[in-house]
């Protein structure tokens, strides 16, 4: 137990990256999707019989724009419960 | 459960599931075979084949079953994307493109298992039957969630990508776009350097989506597996039913570019 300074800090750093990671993320995605959404409505009240051929690819790019947030999740929750950084400590 | 036995830390709970069946079980490096992806996507494999095989078999004209109306809603839906979007000639593309789609599906579906259910299966199993330590049975069950079988996926497209270009522009044409597109033959190592970049990255965002979503809505399954049994319920359905869209969106995704890249190789630019 005599790295417990050690094991600490890099905790310490790695809740601040995790914070970062999927708060920074989440802002991006948001207005990726919010950008989608709202040319979507504007292109559907603007030609609604173009309404279902704009659907799927709004769904393609939501999830698209959704990807990096959600790796960013993935990647956050990977270093909170199973840090490999803490490898070199221990 | 004997009374020195304690109950697992949250981190040592994901660190458990999240460790795959693999042979050699200590890990051989770039030799390691993750057996519970293996098997998992090849039951689930033979599962989508058997199934749409029987009932193009039992196919009716007249009075068709609601499964079978099911099973043609997804082939024309397959089939619509390919016409808009699939210009070339191929016989392999629409049943890839299916294939892609279903298997994606059925194996992002695994996710929504209980998330102990056939772990602790394979625990009882490994316990009594092969006289396993039961800590040290590992299995994943969600094999998209492993990186091993998204990139699978993903450099298999890119091989055929590369398939397709070459036989539709002939071995020397491919290689002459490699050289000379889009900057014109005097930037040859330019246009060769963009090209590989543009080729490389393809797969990479390709099994980086599927696999960050599936990672993602693994973990999240754990987190509430966590949660007191009087509250899972709450956090649990809600996730559940919000990554069915994702789920099928993933797949969705995945068919698209596949089809998407493929006509990319075969037109000429």
């Amino acid at each position: 137990m005599e790295n417990l300074a050690l094991i600490a800090n890099v905790q310490s750093f790695t809740v601040i990256a995790i914070g970062l990671m999927i708060g920074l993320a989440g802002v991006g995605a948001a207005i990726g999707v919010a950008l989608v959404g709202s040319k979507f409505l504007e292109g559907a009240s603007r030609q609604p019989e173009m309404m279902g051929a704009l659907q799927p690819k709004l769904f393609v790019i939501a999830g698209l724009v959704d990807a990096i947030f959600i790796i960013s999740v993935a990647v956050g929750l990977f270093l909170a419960f199973a840090n490999p950084l803490l490898a070199a400590i221990k | 459960m004997s009374a020195t036995e304690h109950l697992p830390t949250p981190s040592e709970y994901i660190q458990h599931h999240l460790m795959n069946w693999r042979t050699p079980p200590e890990g051989g490096g770039f030799w390691t075979i993750h057996l519970d992806t293996f098997w998992v996507s090849l039951i689930l494999g033979f599962i989508f084949v058997g199934v749409f095989a029987n009932v193009a078999r039992k196919a009716k004209l007249e009075a068709p079953g609601r499964f079978q109306l099911f099973v043609e809603v997804i082939i024309e839906m397959v089939d619509q994307h390919l016409k808009e979007v699939f210009h070339g000639k191929s016989k392999i593309i629409a049943p890839l493109a299916l294939t892609i789609f279903c298997w994606i599906v059925l194996m992002n579906s695994m996710d929504f298992l209980p998330v102990d259910f056939l772990p602790k299966v394979a625990q009882l199993i490994g316990a009594n039957v092969f006289g396993m330590d039961p800590h040290h049975v590992y299995l994943r069950v969600v094999p998209t969630a492993d990186i091993n079988q998204a990139f699978a996926m993903s450099l298999s497209v890119t091989v055929l990508i590369v398939v397709f270009s070459i036989s539709a522009k002939g071995f020397g044409g491919y290689t002459k776009e490699l050289f000379t597109a889009p900057f014109g033959p005097a930037l040859a190592p330019a246009n060769f350097l963009l090209q590989m970049v543009e080729l490389l990255s393809k797969p990479l965002s390709l099994a980086l989506r599927l696999l960050g979503n599936m990672f993602a809505g693994e973990l999240v399954f754990m987190l509430i597996a966590m949660l007191p049994w009087y509250v899972q319920w709450a956090a649990g359905a809600p996730w559940a039913i919000f990554h069915i869209l994702i789920v099928i969106l993933q797949a969705y995704i995945f068919m698209m570019l596949t089809i998407v890249y493929l006509s990319l190789a075969v037109e000429d630019h």
